[in-house]
This record gives structure tokens, C-alpha cells and sequence, in this order.
């Protein structure tokens, strides 16, 4: 049997997250510092600087120069990454678009945090809802292990030529990016053996010279390749749910899919979140069991490609659901509420409710979730706002 | 008549440009003195539209579309990308407009310059944003007409003197600066290859008048071409590794003699042509006095 040098240790979810990136062998890294990802970043320079890891890192003067030089390298056929948050993924957005549309399998790691006015550096998704529309993968993590091992993951679907869509796997600031917990560090040749060489079939090429980018007219196909990349997205559904599986059974972890669901086999009711706020939602649901409400939670790793089908599978006999999301639309509801009742509009008639929570890294506590689950128990549907103080 | 302009051909003749076009010829003669193992990485600009919609392309040569902002940028990871894989002998070549160079482009261009990338950046100027239809840019000199400085009632005319970016890369001592213009090629070809000798970040702007957007006849490409460098309005000149050389072998003429063969500067009356005639006097001392602070500091 071959041994395995897999060990269990304690650290911050960046640190998690920078071996991720060195487990997948990255070999070109770009990146413009911003709080919370820095740390990401420093340990990657760190890694390289002890030959602790085979990469070029280049500290570039902005996160759009530092997107359009990951994706420069990405296209000369090298596994490259990026780190960012808040602000500097804001900065990106048009490289983003640039990064999908190239069909570039690029992984990037964003630290969800507020976005300013007034500057706040902690924990809030609007700044990864904000780019829902940019044609990236979304995962977000609800642990440290996770983060590591979505980098891993990510580079594996991502790279999957039904795929060849970019991924941004997420963590929420400060409660993991800062936090230390156990992680098992996996093993590199077990890792090798999961995520092979990036193998960029159009990469530049000397030889064969081609254009990559240049315009398209309303009779040329540029409709068909946006088309492509949605049903790209579609197939990296079933492209996601095999290989978490793979990578399930060879580090025997047993993350969901696209969602990962927590006491819902018998449930009445559901809590529908993302990210940490999980950790404490599935406290509440076990308090909440043991008086005898049947609730259960469902946690959304996916929000691109967002799972629809599972929804519509887990909410069959529920009586009413509750979307807990960390983030804000400026004129409508929750993103992940949205997202919920247009999967089940004209499938499933439940009344649904939207739960905005955390918004600048307030505190999302015990008593917060269970006033969520008291709404949802009462089979109400609107729009709450959850510990706002009245200040008007 | 023996030329030092290499025969090898990596434009091919079909494209979109206008008749007369300068930053085309200035492409082609990039490429000649480039070779093959080139790739090029060119933003939004004239240079995004001239080689035809996707499928087809004009160069033989790997050609990176990026956004307007991401030259300085993608030049810098085309580059590790290819090092990373022992490809080293690549030539890795940023063409950008100006105002993706002077403007939108700046920081990207100062921080590839810095970082030392090994790459060439070549700003192809033609002193206005052309293909949104020619509006002012911060290199486009005083007293041109654009569509965003419009002479009408109002006198609108550009007033502020062209911001020049080569100057600003000697301020940051970039290990390679020219200036260089189409109607002289064997001089643009020659300073390339100074330029490929140097390990490092390089850069290049080539003056490629603009029939479209100066409002001149797209026969008089060459002729405006010489004659920026005659009146002054554009000096040639190189500074390798901290040595500056400027180029004064040619038949001075008067500024008017450029500014009367373009449309764009139609408008300006004897006072506003003098205006031109001292900031390229001044310009001139400026360029000669660095000359001297150049040589004298490296002897
Ligand atoms: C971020 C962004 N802003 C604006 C534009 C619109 N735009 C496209 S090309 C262009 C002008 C380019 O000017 P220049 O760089 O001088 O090149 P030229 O067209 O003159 O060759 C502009 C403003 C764009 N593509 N992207
Ligand atoms: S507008 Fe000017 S730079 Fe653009 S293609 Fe026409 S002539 Fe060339
Ligand atoms: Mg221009």
C-alpha cells in the first residue's frame, strides 16, 4: 500500500486556502493585497520564497492588472490563480467577464467582505453576489478543510472541457479566513493522482497562431458562445456532483454537492443558508429538534451553478422555508431568496421568506436564527431584516 | 535599393483599416523586425477592429485581445506564462493606442515597467482615442480639433500640451525608450533591434498619423509622418540604459508646414501656431539639455 502523508494540523482559513493553491500546483500567481486575502497571498510568497513551492508570484499595482495578468498566463497553458476581496474583486469585474469569456478554467479565492461606503472589512457576500452574473463557478465554504479542498476541486471542474468555466471559491472573513481550526493537509501524491497537468488545448501556441478575443458581429456567433457558457454551466452540475464524489471517496470527506443538506430527511420546515451562517443555523436546527420543531437546514455550496434541481427535490414536502442570505440586493430581497422561489415558482407553492443577516460582519447569533425559524414556523412570506438596530 | 527592412511578411494585406492608415504600417514594420516567435497582446483601439471580425485574423502571429486597461498587465503574464515553460525566446509585445497608454493604461503600463518584465510595450500614437471616433486623449497636442474638443462658435480647440509617455518612462528609467515614427522604418526597425537586446522591460511610441481623425488626404500619411519629425512636433530620439541620444539628421521645416497640412489644426490663427512654434522651441532645449545630463552622467 502506498503511504500517505496526509496530517492533521491547525490554521487560519487563508493559510488553508494557500495550501489549496500550492496542493493544486499552481505555477503563476498574481495578486494586489487587500484586507482580509492578504494573508493568502503573503503565505504563497512565503511558500515560494522557501522553496516550499515551484511558482512565480508577481505583486502587480491593481486587482484588474492582477486578473488580466492571471489570465494572460492561464492562456500561455500554466495553472494560475488569484486571490481577492470586497473592493478589489470590484475592481476585476470587467476582467472577470474577459477571464469566462476566454473560457479560461482560472481559480480565485475571495474573502467575502462589506463593500464601502462607509469602509468595513468584514464579513458580508455582496461583494461575490455582485458578480453573479460574470460567468464564474461560486462555491462557498462553511469550514477551512472545505476552502482547502475546494481549491483542489475547483481546478478540477473548472478544467473539465465540458466545463471551461472559472471558479471563485469563498470564505467568509475573519470567521474563517482569520480563524484557526483543524485541517487535515492532503496528501501530494494522492493529490496528483485527483487533479492532473493542466492541459490548455488552445493554448498560444507559436506554431499554430491564432487570434483569441477579437470581435464578433450580431450575425457571427457571438450569441452562440454566451449560449455555450450557459449550458457549460448547466453540465458542470452533474461535473461538480462527480467529482466532489471522486474526492469523497479518496480523502473520505463527504461534502455535498452543489448543497449539502442537515437533518431534512423528515423535515417540516427549512433553513436555507450559505457560508458560515450554516455553522450557526445547524446549532439552532438541533435545539430546535430536540423541542420537537422538524426543521432541517440546507446549505448552498453552489450559488453558479445554482441547484435548482436539488431544491426543488429537498423542498418537495416542506411546508414553509426560510432563505437566510448575507448580502443585499439594493431594491429587492435576499440573492439566494430570489434564486429559491423562481425554482419553485409554478413547482412547489410554500411560503417562502427572505432573511437578510450579518450585513457588514454583524454578528449572526443563536437568538437571530431561531426568530428566523419562529417566521418560517409561522408560515409567513416577506422580506426581514434581522438584528438592525432603528436608527432613523 | 537595399533596405535594412526585413522581407518577411507577418501582416497579411487583408484588413479593416482606412486608406492611409499609420498605425498599420506601423504594425507590419513591428513585426518585420519582431520575427515570428512573437505574440502580440493589443486592448480596445483601432488595432482590435483592423484585423476583421473572429474568425479571421491579419497577423501570423498569436494575438491576445484584452481589455483597454490590460496591456501593461497581460504582457506581464503572457511573459511569466511563457518563461514558466522555457519558452524565453518568445518576444512578448503589448500594442496599444495612446489612449490606452497615456490614459486609461497608464498605471498598467508604469507597473509592467517597474515589475522588469522582459517585454516590449508599443505605443502606436495617433494623439486621440480613433476608433470611438477621435476624441481628445492626454496625447493629443495643442490646438487639434477632436469630436469631444469641437471648434464651433466657441473656439474649443485642444489647450493643454500632449502628455508624452516616452518622457514619462525615462523619468522612470526604464532600461529601454524611443520614439520612432513610420516615415523613417529603417530607423523604427534598427531601434527595435537595440530594443530586443536589452533583457527587460522596453518601450517604444510610434507616431502613426491618422488621415481619419487629422482630417488630411490618406495619401499624406508618409509626407506628415516626416514632416512631425522636420517641425519638431514629434523628436526621435533613444535612451538606452541611462544614455540618450537624440536624433537631429534631418531638414528642419516650420511648424506651420505640419500644422497647414491637417484639417484638425485648420482653425488656429498666427498667434495659436506660435503658441506650437515656442512649446516645440522649448521641447527641443528640454530634449537637448537631457542629452547632456544623460552623457555627461554616465561618462
Ligand atoms: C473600459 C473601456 N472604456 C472605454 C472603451 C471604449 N473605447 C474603445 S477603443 C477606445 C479608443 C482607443 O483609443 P486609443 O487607445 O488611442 O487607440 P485608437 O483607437 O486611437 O487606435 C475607447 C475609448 C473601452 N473599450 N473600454
Ligand atoms: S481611424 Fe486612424 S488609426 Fe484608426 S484605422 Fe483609421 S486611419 Fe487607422
Ligand atoms: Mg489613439
Amino acid at each position: 500500500m502506498k503511504s500517505v502523508t496526509e496530517f492533521k494540523t491547525i490554521m487560519t482559513g487563508n493559510d488553508a486556502v494557500a495550501y489549496g493553491a500550492k496542493l493544486a500546483r499552481v505555477k503563476f500567481i498574481s495578486a494586489y493585497p487587500i484586507t482580509p486575502q492578504t494573508t493568502i497571498v503573503e503565505k504563497l510568497a512565503s511558500m515560494i520564497a522557501n522553496d516550499e513551492l515551484d511558482a512565480k508570484y508577481v505583486e502587480v499595482e491593481s486587482e484588474h492588472s492582477a486578473l488580466a495578468a492571471v489570465f494572460a498566463s492561464e492562456l500561455t497553458g500554466v495553472r494560475s490563480y488569484t486571490a481577492t476581496s470586497s473592493h478589489g474583486l470590484l475592481y476585476m469585474h470587467e476582467m472577470l467577464h474577459w477571464v469566462s469569456g476566454q473560457r479560461l478554467p482560472i481559480v480565485m479565492s475571495v474573502v467575502n467582505r462589506a463593500i464601502g461606503p462607509p469602509w468595513n472589512i468584514w464579513a458580508d457576500q455582496s461583494d461575490t453576489i455582485n458578480q453573479r452574473d460574470t460567468g464564474w463557478m461560486q462555491v462557498y465554504s462553511e469550514s477551512n478543510q472545505e476552502a482547502m479542498d475546494t481549491i483542489i476541486m475547483g481546478y478540477k471542474i473548472a478544467e473539465n472541457s465540458e466545463v471551461m468555466l472559472p471558479l471563485m471559491s469563498m470564505e467568509d472573513a475573519f470567521i474563517l479566513s482569520h480563524t484557526s481550526e483543524p485541517v487535515t493537509l492532503r496528501d501530494q501524491d494522492l493529490i496528483n493522482e485527483y487533479l492532473p497537468d493542466l492541459d490548455l488545448k488552445f493554448r498560444i501556441d507559436i506554431g499554430n497562431p491564432m487570434g483569441y478575443g477579437s470581435y464578433d458581429t450580431p450575425d457571427g456567433t457571438f450569441m452562440e458562445l454566451k449560449k455555450d457558457m450557459v449550458d457549460s454551466m448547466k453540465k458542470a452540475v452533474r461535473v461538480i456532483k462527480d467529482e466532489t464524489e471522486k474526492f469523497n471517496q479518496m480523502f473520505d470527506t463527504n461534502y455535498g454537492g452543489l448543497v449539502e443538506r442537515y437533518r431534512m430527511d423528515d423535515a417540516d420546515y427549512a433553513l436555507i443558508a450559505m457560508g458560515t451562517v450554516a455553522s450557526t443555523a445547524r446549532f439552532v436546527v438541533d435545539k430546535l429538534r430536540e423541542k420537537g420543531l422538524n426543521i432541517g437546514l440546507i446549505r448552498i455550496r453552489y450559488f453558479r451553478p445554482f441547484p435548482y434541481d436539488d431544491i426543488l427535490e429537498d423542498l418537495k414536502n416542506i411546508k414553509a422555508a426560510g432563505v437566510i442570505d448575507r448580502s443585499v440586493s439594493f431594491g429587492y430581497a435576499g440573492a439566494t431568496y430570489s434564486e429559491i422561489v423562481s425554482a419553485l415558482y409554478g413547482k412547489i407553492n410554500i411560503p417562502v421568506s427572505s432573511f437578510i443577516v450579518g450585513i457588514g460582519g454583524r454578528d449572526v447569533r443563536i437568538e437571530d436564527i431561531e426568530k428566523i425559524a419562529d417566521t418560517v414556523r409561522n408560515e409567513s412570506s416577506g422580506v426581514y431584516w434581522i438584528n438592525v438596530k432603528k436608527v432613523i | 535599393m537595399p533596405t535594412s527592412i526585413p522581407k518577411e511578411e507577418l501582416m497579411a494585406p487583408g484588413h479593416t483599416a482606412c486608406h492611409g492608415c499609420g498605425a498599420t504600417l506601423a504594425m507590419r514594420y513591428v513585426l518585420k523586425a519582431m520575427g515570428q516567435k512573437t505574440v502580440v497582446s493589443v486592448p480596445a483601439s483601432c488595432w482590435a477592429v483592423i484585423p476583421g471580425a473572429m474568425p479571421f485574423r491579419t497577423l501570423d502571429v498569436p494575438m491576445v485581445y484584452t481589455p483597454f486597461a490590460a496591456t501593461g498587465a497581460s504582457i506581464s503574464g503572457l511573459r511569466e506564462g511563457l518563461d514558466i515553460q522555457g519558452k524565453t525566446d518568445y518576444n512578448v509585445v503589448g500594442f496599444a493606442g495612446d489612449g490606452g497608454t497615456a490614459d486609461i493604461g497608464l498605471q498598467g503600463l508604469s507597473g509592467a515597467m517597474e515589475r522588469g518584465h522582459n517585454v516590449f510595450y508599443i505605443m502606436y500614437d495617433n494623439e486621440g482615442y480613433m476608433n470611438t471616433g477621435v476624441q481628445r486623449s492626454g496625447s493629443t497636442p495643442y490646438g487639434a480639433k477632436t469630436t469631444t474638443t469641437p471648434v464651433g462658435k466657441e473656439r474649443d480647440f485642444k489647450k493643454e500640451n500632449k502628455k508624452i509617455v516616452a518622457d514619462m518612462m525615462i523619468a522612470q528609467n526604464v532600461p529601454y525608450v524611443a520614439t520612432a515614427t513610420i516615415a523613417y522604418p529603417e530607423d523604427l526597425i534598427r531601434k527595435i533591434d537595440h530594443a530586443k537586446a536589452v533583457h527587460g522591460p522596453k518601450f517604444i511610441q510610434i507616431l502613426a498619423p491618422c488621415p481619419t481623425g487629422w482630417y488630411y488626404p490618406p495619401e499624406k500619411t508618409i509626407e506628415i509622418s516626416r514632416l512631425a519629425v522636420q517641425s519638431r512636433m514629434f523628436p526621435l530620439y533613444e535612451f538606452i540604459q541611462g544614455k540618450f541620444y537624440l536624433n537631429k539628421s534631418f531638414k528642419p521645416v516650420d511648424v506651420s508646414e505640419y500644422v497647414k497640412a491637417q484639417d484638425r489644426f485648420k482653425h488656429l490663427n498666427d498667434d495659436e501656431i506660435d503658441n506650437l512654434r515656442k512649446y516645440v522651441d522649448e521641447r527641443w532645449n528640454q530634449l537637448l539639455e537631457w542629452e547632456k545630463i544623460y552623457s555627461e552622467q554616465k561618462e
